[in-house]
């Protein structure tokens, strides 16, 4: 950890923003770790957070919320509002399952799935398969699924982000 | 704070000469139409004084850990002893729960309901409630779990007033089942579930009734680990009983009754604001399913029963702009003939024992937190049957994989708010959970109940692997308990105990590991064992590219020579390890039997037979391709990992010195690294390709029967999820299957 963490100033929890850097890229040592889980949160945590984020993709779209560590909801020069990977490959609005527009491989045989867990060990084909959701661009496996054969595509978050701009944030989206 | 004078009861027990019940209808009147506990506006008390609001709630709090971690002294029970698996709770006289000690959250509010029946139904008349009284009850539909988890609840009386109650709540070893052990797999009725106290009556004057005890002494197998388990119950109550009336003398009764309705709005508030502060407003959806393997009963369950189930539990989770929370299973499948069917207060126990762990891990978590929250259970499904004679007598095994979107929900709203810290990846089955019984090896009618599961690994965090060998999602205090703790109540020994290599998702960061244990049946004649946990599914799945942890099956080998190789001093199997190189194969002679039948009725053993149990790992985070070699090449060189999947799975190259420990080849891992994601690439569609396919296999309903009976159960029971399902798949509004 290179950052200074500064707790407790105005009974209102701050990190400084190489800290945040330090989360994010995964050099905390847990008892770091464990004292951020056990604080107040810190309530400017979000600004930092997609300051980080923004030096850290190769692109200059603005990152309006992070899906996980390769999706972001951005917007673009044009102001529109899309899911957008790190690779750069765009998933369409927002709004949308970005997963429609993914490549997807399914492990429903014996042979894939021992590729990963040992024979008896995995999910018997038929009562249930694993979609692997790719990003077309580099290839980064973006999310897994496990769901029955037939199982519509899950649309795990949408995000009422006008709300959480507007009325949780105070600003303007 | 206005506490409001009953005009139309009198002589209740209640505050001021109030009813209970009159108290109850105005505290859900009062909620109703304000949205706030009891109505409050002003938290004054907090306000006005906050060091002694403070002071008032950290003296109760202590009351009820101090009664846990003494009354726990008292059971003779490994399951209470050794594990922890009891906790205790303080209540309003409505019924709504003040503040909890540590331990088994999941009964905060299960306790509340069985006490809220016992005001609706009018207890206050007959049987009558009075200072000493105490009552006792494990029925679900009630306020419970299930049977297995059995709470004593007592009033609390001062100067004649009911001001609340103390209760308790301890995990038996047996029930009293026709089959034997504290979870029986095998009930499809009520009927089979064994000894069950609705709410009784059970002692007056602080003494339990003689005719109970009695019929204590045949209701159950081991009687002796019953009733001590109540001693334990009733010894953390009368501590509680005891704690509160110290406060009272010290503060005066009207400042109790005002903190107690305080706390409870301030734990709604205090859940509201926390859920504006670390999520995001928005629908999370996070599916998970179930397998029953009773399709090989036939003949041995009735032909409703005897057949392969897939429990559907569609769980999405509702963010609203004013830090609304709701949790619905819109389009859960239907309530069934099997043991894990779970009512609506087991609903509210599983969730509870989550949200703690979580988004509210604090020590002033309350009822305030029930009350912030919307709950969706679809009438007939199995998460709140409309039979009530159905068994329950497992609901965990239901509750369990439910619940495991919560964890997944919650990771997706942290990782948009930048709190990492609290990100992680669902959370496994605890399971394998092993359990018996038959003559035990001191000649007796013997079950139990082994929960070593209570230490299965944690799943990934964000920036780090998961622990191994420490949780449970029902006991944030798990702990595996000693081997020979175990097996003083067990007539098995432990051949071995020790960590179970790939028994952790995959990932960037992989899951913590589970273990494995294998035993041995000995000093003994015959034994029934179950074994239980998922098979043919995987329980959940990882997250943002993680894969989920292993799925079970099951392990014994039957007539072996073990009492020759004891007496010979000959290798014996100390580990399973790897089913496609067993020990259990290698280093016994015997039947091998081993299917994917893991939820399955009692399996007859004999002594010196075998039975392994694989202890599950948590789910991986991350792309498995961006996980750090050098932690590849620990996990191997720890025996973490089976050495194929070094490659196979992570694109790991790696080999072996001349004194066996594995080394990195970086410049090969590289290259193997580029060619597996071309190959995903390669070997992928577009998903709307690959929609148009899969479109042809649903049109012509090309699923085996538990997938089809699945689906069909949810589109029944669902009409939303029917039009759903319909519309993803482009399907006419009379499609069905």
């Amino acid at each position: 950890m290179t950052g200074h963490c500064k707790l407790w100033s105005n009974a209102m929890t701050h990190y400084d923003i190489s800290t945040i850097a330090d989360l994010v890229d995964g050099r905390l040592e847990w008892p770091q770790l464990k004292a951020m889980m056990s604080n107040f949160k810190d309530p400017d945590r979000f600004d930092k957070y997609i300051a980080v984020l923004q030096e850290r993709v190769p692109w200059d779209d603005q990152i309006l919320l992070p899906l996980g560590p390769h999706l972001f909801i951005v917007r673009k020069a044009d102001g529109s509002i899309v899911t957008k990977s790190r690779s750069g490959y765009e998933f369409g609005d927002y709004r949308q399952n970005w997963k429609l527009k993914a490549r997807i491989r399914v492990r429903d045989t014996e042979a894939s799935l021992q590729e990963l867990y040992p024979a008896m060990m995995h999910c018997t084909p038929g009562w249930m398969e694993l979609r692997e959701y790719i990003d077309p661009l580099d290839g980064t496996l973006l999310e897994v699924e496990a769901v029955p054969p037939g199982y519509p595509i899950v649309h795990s978050f949408q995000p009422d982000l006008e709300t959480f701009y507007r009325e949780w944030l105070g600003r303007e989206l | 704070m206005t506490i409001m004078t009953d005009t139309t009861a009198s002589a209740g027990i209640g505050w001021n000469g109030r009813t209970l019940r009159s108290m109850l209808e105005e505290s859900e009147r009062l909620f109703a139409e304000t949205g706030r506990y009891y109505g409050i506006e002003r938290l004054t008390l907090k306000e006005e004084d906050p060091i002694r609001y403070e002071k008032l709630f950290s003296r109760l709090r202590g009351g009820m850990v101090n009664a846990r971690e003494t009354a726990l002294n008292i059971s003779a029970s490994p399951i209470v002893r050794e594990i922890g698996e009891l906790c205790f709770a303080l209540y309003t006289p409505e019924g709504d729960s003040i503040t909890l000690s540590t331990g088994i959250m999941v009964h905060v509010h299960t306790m509340s309901d069985a006490i809220k029946w016992m005001i609706r139904n009018n207890y206050e008349e007959n049987p009558g409630i009075e200072d000493g009284d105490i009552f006792c009850n494990n029925d679900a539909f009630i306020g419970d779990v299930h049977n297995a988890d059995v709470q004593d609840i007592l009033p609390i009386f001062w100067e004649g007033e009911l001001i609340g109650w103390a209760a308790g709540v301890t995990h038996v070893i047996d029930v009293g089942a026709p089959l034997p052990s504290g979870m029986p797999m095998g009930p499809i009725h009520r009927y089979e579930d064994g000894f069950m106290l609705s709410a009784q009556k059970v002692g007056s004057k602080n003494r339990l009734h003689r005719d109970y005890v009695l019929r204590c002494q045949t209701a159950v197998r081991l009687p002796f680990y019953w009733m001590l388990d109540q001693q334990t119950r009733i010894a953390g109550c009368q501590m509680i009983k005891e704690a509160v009336h110290r406060v009272i003398r010290e503060e005066g009764i009207e400042t109790y009754k005002r903190f107690i309705r305080e706390v409870i709005e301030d734990g709604r508030r205090s859940f509201v604001q926390r859920v504006r502060e670390l999520t995001i407003p928005g629908t999370y959806s996070v599916p998970s399913f179930m397998d029953v393997t009773f399709g090989g009963e036939a003949g041995r369950l009735s032909p409703e029963a005897a057949k392969d189930t897939l429990m559907h539990a569609p769980l999405t989770v509702e963010i609203g702009s004013k830090g609304e929370f709701k949790v619905s299973f819109e389009g859960a499948s239907k309530w069934g003939y099997h043991s894990f069917n779970a009512p609506p207060s087991a609903m509210q126990g599983g969730l509870w024992v989550l949200l703690t762990q979580t988004l509210v891990p604090n020590d002033k978590v309350n009822d305030g937190a029930y009350f912030a929250i919307q709950n969706n259970l679809p009438y007939g499904s199995w998460a709140n049957p409309d039979n009530k004679f159905c068994s329950v007598s497992i609901a965990w095994v239901y509750l369990i994989p439910g619940y495991s979107g919560i964890f997944r929900a919650l990771s997706m709203a942290y990782v948009g708010r930048g709190y990492l810290e609290e990100v992680i990846a669902g959370y496994p089955g605890t399971w394998n959970m092993t359990q018996g019984g038959g003559p035990n090896h001191y000649g007796q009618p013997g079950a139990w109940t082994n929960f070593e599961m209570s230490s299965c690994g944690t799943s990934a965090r964000y920036v780090m692997d998961g622990e191994d060998t420490c949780a449970a999602m029902w006991n944030p205090e798990g702990d595996m308990g000693d081997v020979e703790a175990w097996e003083i109540l067990e007539p098995l020994l432990y051949l071995s105990r020790r960590i179970r290599p790939n028994s952790f998702g995959p990932g960037k960061f992989r899951g913590g590991s589970g273990f494995e244990s294998i035993r041995m049946v000995y000093n003994t004649p015959t034994q029934v064992l179950y074994n239980l946990g998922e098979g043919n599914v995987f329980l959940g799945t990882g997250l943002f590219g993680g894969y989920p942890a292993f799925a079970g099956y099951r392990q014994s080998v039957k007539h072996t020579d073990m009492a020759r190789r004891i007496a010979h001093q000959l290798p014996y199997p100390i580990s399973d390890e790897d089913p496609e190189n067993s020990q259990m194969v290698a280093h016994v002679e015997g039947v091998l039997e081993r299917d994917k039948r893991t939820i399955h009725l009692p399996d007859p053993h004999a002594e010196y037979d075998l039975y392994l149990s694989v202890l599950r790992g948590g789910n991986g985070l991350g792309d498995v391709l961006e996980r750090d070699p050098a932690a590849v090449v620990r996990d191997l060189n720890e025996g973490y990992l089976l050495p194929r999947f070094a490659a196979s799975t992570y694109g790991v190259v790696a080999f072996q010195n001349a004194a066996g420990e594995w080394e990195l080849d970086a410049e090969a891992t590289e290259e193997r690294r580029a060619a597996m994601r071309r190959e995903r690439i390669e070997q992928s569609i577009p998903v709307d390709e690959w929609m148009a396919q899969q479109r042809t296999r649903v049109v012509q309903k090309n699923f085996i029967e538990p997938v089809r009976q699945m689906y069909q159960e949810s589109m029944s029971l669902s009409p939303t999820w029917a039009a759903h399902f319909r519309s993803f798949w482009g399907l006419d509004d009379d499609w069905s299957l």
